[in-house]
């Protein structure tokens, strides 16, 4: 008689513990830490670095999110994720945002349950051969074997590309890009391929980087940027706002090192970013000084690229379509008013 | 001696919600109620906050085309023309196919081992003692990551490949062999062979009841072979060789044409195959221990050597005690398998569970069919092996 009373209550237990509704700012500032999914072994976005301190493009982002909630970039709790886990990690609610290099599409914002918050960088898919092989173009690669991720808009990318040009390939795929460039590196195969960004980053992991070199041809898009789960609007905003606020700041010529300055300013669209005028920042359910946190702790959107992936890193990717739509690239951010 | 009950009295009444039958079922069926209702609402709960949560759910992806290339496949498979559906068959065959040879492999090297770990040679029963102890005590994954490495390190880049005899080539992208293709009358060649080995099964039979009634032995091997290979020679001779032979050249990058068998496939069965034998080993040594010495020492004074002593007295009486655990490893390696996913092995956990999963974001559809899968598979190959073991069992009076 107990154990059928224990049962019984156990069944009403499950019923009745449907998982919460969802408010993730609320949740994030209860908790006083982020929860963020980021790469783990890609340089330049996301990777921790010999003392264990996380640097990268997206590592950046989400420290920006963190600083326009807290006013401190370090209350984040960092998530290494493979490309194969990292939507299950969001639909979970084990991460509150994913910025680990993902392509925007249609399917990914549909029927995954999460949505993309903006682009961060501009990007394509490349390939990476070895110089001795000399390829020129990666139309000559017909009968070649290329390593790839597993899980990426970069397998599916390859396939289409290939028919496209009647041209063979075998494709051997890994569950992480560390196993990848392992491959390629001991002559498993004749060519690499991820974004661009990647290629460049990866390359650095290689034993002779110099004996590698990476094709002309971009053959997809892909818009790289943060997403969130679904059904929480004032979330997605957030973090939809906290990059464009890092776009506008480039455009405004607010750096990290003259912000302060800045708070005095009398031009009217720099005292709608520091906050001086109107209340923007308390529509989005931050402080009104959020943007001033996010310049000051990180940086405006040139800085974070240029000492992440540009000419202040090992990198040094050109800013090609990165760079703001006044200089002649596409990043464009909405105005704060 | 008689019980104080008089003769002829009826059993006590007692109400119904007190008879212990009554009981039992009505407690049963509340059971089974609860564990429905449990059932039900955590699968209503799932749904409705997959729903809720905008993640698609239902079965439809199957017939969605796939996308990505799968570098080892046993049937038809293309990135462009092929679905979801058909690259779970791709990457179930894989599986099957790793899980098969390997089971056979690891049978063959786990008796060795476990006989020799028996033996009076000092050398061969301490070596393979090293084996096991070895082999057992390492995680499976670090040795499957092992054997990759050793296995693509031991082997040339394409340029400088070995070039066996028979245009067989060996290099890191894999053994690459000519590959048969079928001009039309191989199929009547294979129903030869086929019935061949069918009439050799039935000599097979024949032979042992006329052993056991008569003592006469016959040549079955000879009788078998000759049955096999006769009428296969004589409808080649007659109609000519129906395969021609697809050679690999050498393309600017890779081997053209022939048939690939990667090196991931290679090391997965290597890896798979080494550790389950060494438990295997330990099991058929458990088995032979099992038997009574008597056995062996009643053959020897019967004049039995003791090679076919173990082979005829010891060995049949020890399956019994083998065959229980030897199911656990064939289900513990077919289940193993799954580790292809760390060596880049498209088996159906990779396939499957990994890119499909990703594509779509169906996880709890995929992560069930793939379940479901393992199952099937685990229950078939143990419902095998209890038939075998009912048949070696002990016929008690």
């Amino acid at each position: 008689m107990k154990r059928i009373v224990s049962i019984l209550a156990l069944a009403v237990f499950v019923v009745v513990a449907q998982s919460a509704s969802a408010q993730t700012l609320k949740t994030v500032k209860e908790r006083g830490t982020l929860n963020c999914g980021a790469n783990g072994q890609l340089a330049g976005f996301g990777a921790p670095d010999a003392q264990g301190k996380w640097n990268g493009m997206d590592v950046d982002i989400c420290r920006a999110i963190a600083a326009a909630i807290f006013n401190d970039a370090t209350k984040i709790k960092f998530v290494p994720l493979s490309a194969k886990d990292r939507f299950t990690a969001l639909q979970s609610g084990e991460v509150d945002v994913l910025v680990r290099n993902t392509t925007w599409t249609s399917s990914r914002d549909s029927s995954l349950g999460l949505s993309f918050t903006g682009v961060d960088y501009y990007d394509g898919q490349g390939f990476m051969v070895r110089k001795s092989l000399k390829v020129n173009s990666a139309l000559e690669l017909n009968g070649a074997s290329v390593c790839v991720q597993q899980g990426t808009t970069t397998e599916l990318n390859l396939a289409d590309y290939f028919r496209a040009h009647n041209i063979q390939l075998k494709s051997v795929t890994f569950a992480t890009s560390d196993e990848a460039i392992k491959a390629y590196d001991a002559g498993r195969c004749d060519a690499y391929t991820t974004d661009a960004s990647g290629l460049y980053a990866e390359r650095l992991k290689l034993a002779n980087p110099d004996d590698h070199a990476v094709l002309p041809e971009i053959i997809s898009k892909e818009p790289l940027g943060p997403s969130v789960r679904q059904g929480d609007d004032q979330w997605f905003t957030v973090v939809k706002w906290v990059l464009f606020a890092m776009l506008n700041a480039e455009e405004l010529n607010i750096t990290s090192k003259n912000v302060d300055q800045m708070l005095t300013s009398t031009n009217p669209e720099v005292k709608r970013f520091v906050g001086t005028d109107g209340a923007y920042g308390e529509q989005l359910g931050l402080t009104k000084d959020w943007a001033v946190r996010i310049i000051k702790l990180v940086g405006n959107y040139g800085e974070v690229f240029d000492r992440n992936v540009g000419a202040g890193s090992p990198l040094k990717i050109d800013r090609g379509l990165n760079k703001l739509w006044s200089k002649g690239g596409i990043q464009y951010a909405p105005p704060i008013r | 001696m008689s019980l104080g009950i008089p003769a002829g009295t009826a059993p006590a009444r007692v109400a119904f919600y007190n008879d212990p039958k009554v009981r039992s079922v009505a407690y049963q069926l509340a059971l089974c109620v609860v564990i429905g209702f449990v059932v039900y609402s955590a699968a209503d709960n799932a749904i409705v906050n997959l729903r809720r949560a905008h993640i698609a759910s239902g079965f439809g992806f199957w017939n969605n085309t796939a996308g990505f290339d799968i570098s080892q496949t046993l049937i038809e498979y293309s990135s462009q023309g092929s679905t979801y559906g058909r690259a779970f068959w791709v990457g179930l065959l894989n599986t099957l196919l790793v899980a098969a040879l390997g089971i056979i492999f690891a049978t063959i090297l786990g008796f060795t081992i476990g006989i020799g770990r028996l033996s009076r040679n000092w050398l061969v029963s301490r070596a393979c003692t090293g084996y096991v102890e070895t082999i057992r005590n390492i995680p499976l994954l670090l040795q499957l990551l092992f054997w990759y490495n050793a296995v693509l390190k031991a082997l040339p880049e394409t340029r400088d490949s070995f070039t066996l005899p028979l245009h067989i080539f060996l290099n890191n992208r894999g053994l690459i062999l000519p590959k048969p293709v079928g001009q039309g009358g191989e199929g009547l060649l294979w129903l030869l062979i086929l019935a061949g080995i069918i009439a050799t099964v039935i000599v097979h039979v024949w032979a042992k009841r006329r052993q056991e009634r008569t003592g006469e032995r016959a040549p079955v091997f000879l009788i078998g072979a000759g049955l096999v290979i006769v009428p296969a020679l004589v409808y080649v001779l007659l109609t000519g060789f129906p395969y021609n032979f697809d050679l690999p050249q050498r393309g600017r990058f890779n081997l053209t044409g022939g048939v690939e068998v990667a090196p991931e496939f290679a090391a997965l069965l290597l890896g798979l195959s080494l550790y389950t034998a060494a438990f295997i080993g330990e099991v058929v040594r458990a088995g032979i221990l099992a038997v009574s010495r008597g056995q062996a020492e009643a053959a020897y004074a019967l004049g039995l050597r003791p090679g076919v002593t173990l082979r005829l007295i010891v060995l049949p009486q020890a399956m019994r005690v083998i065959i229980p655990p030897l199911t656990s490893q064939y289900l513990n390696l077919t289940k193993n398998s799954s580790l292809a996913v760390a060596i880049g092995y498209p088996d159906l956990v990779q396939v499957f569970t990994g890119t499909v999963l990703n594509q779509t974001g169906q996880a709890v559809e995929v992560v069930a069919i793939t379940m479901a899968v393992y199952l099937t598979i685990s229950l078939v190959t143990s419902l095998a092996m209890n038939v075998y073991n009912s048949r070696m069992a002990l016929v008690e009076r």
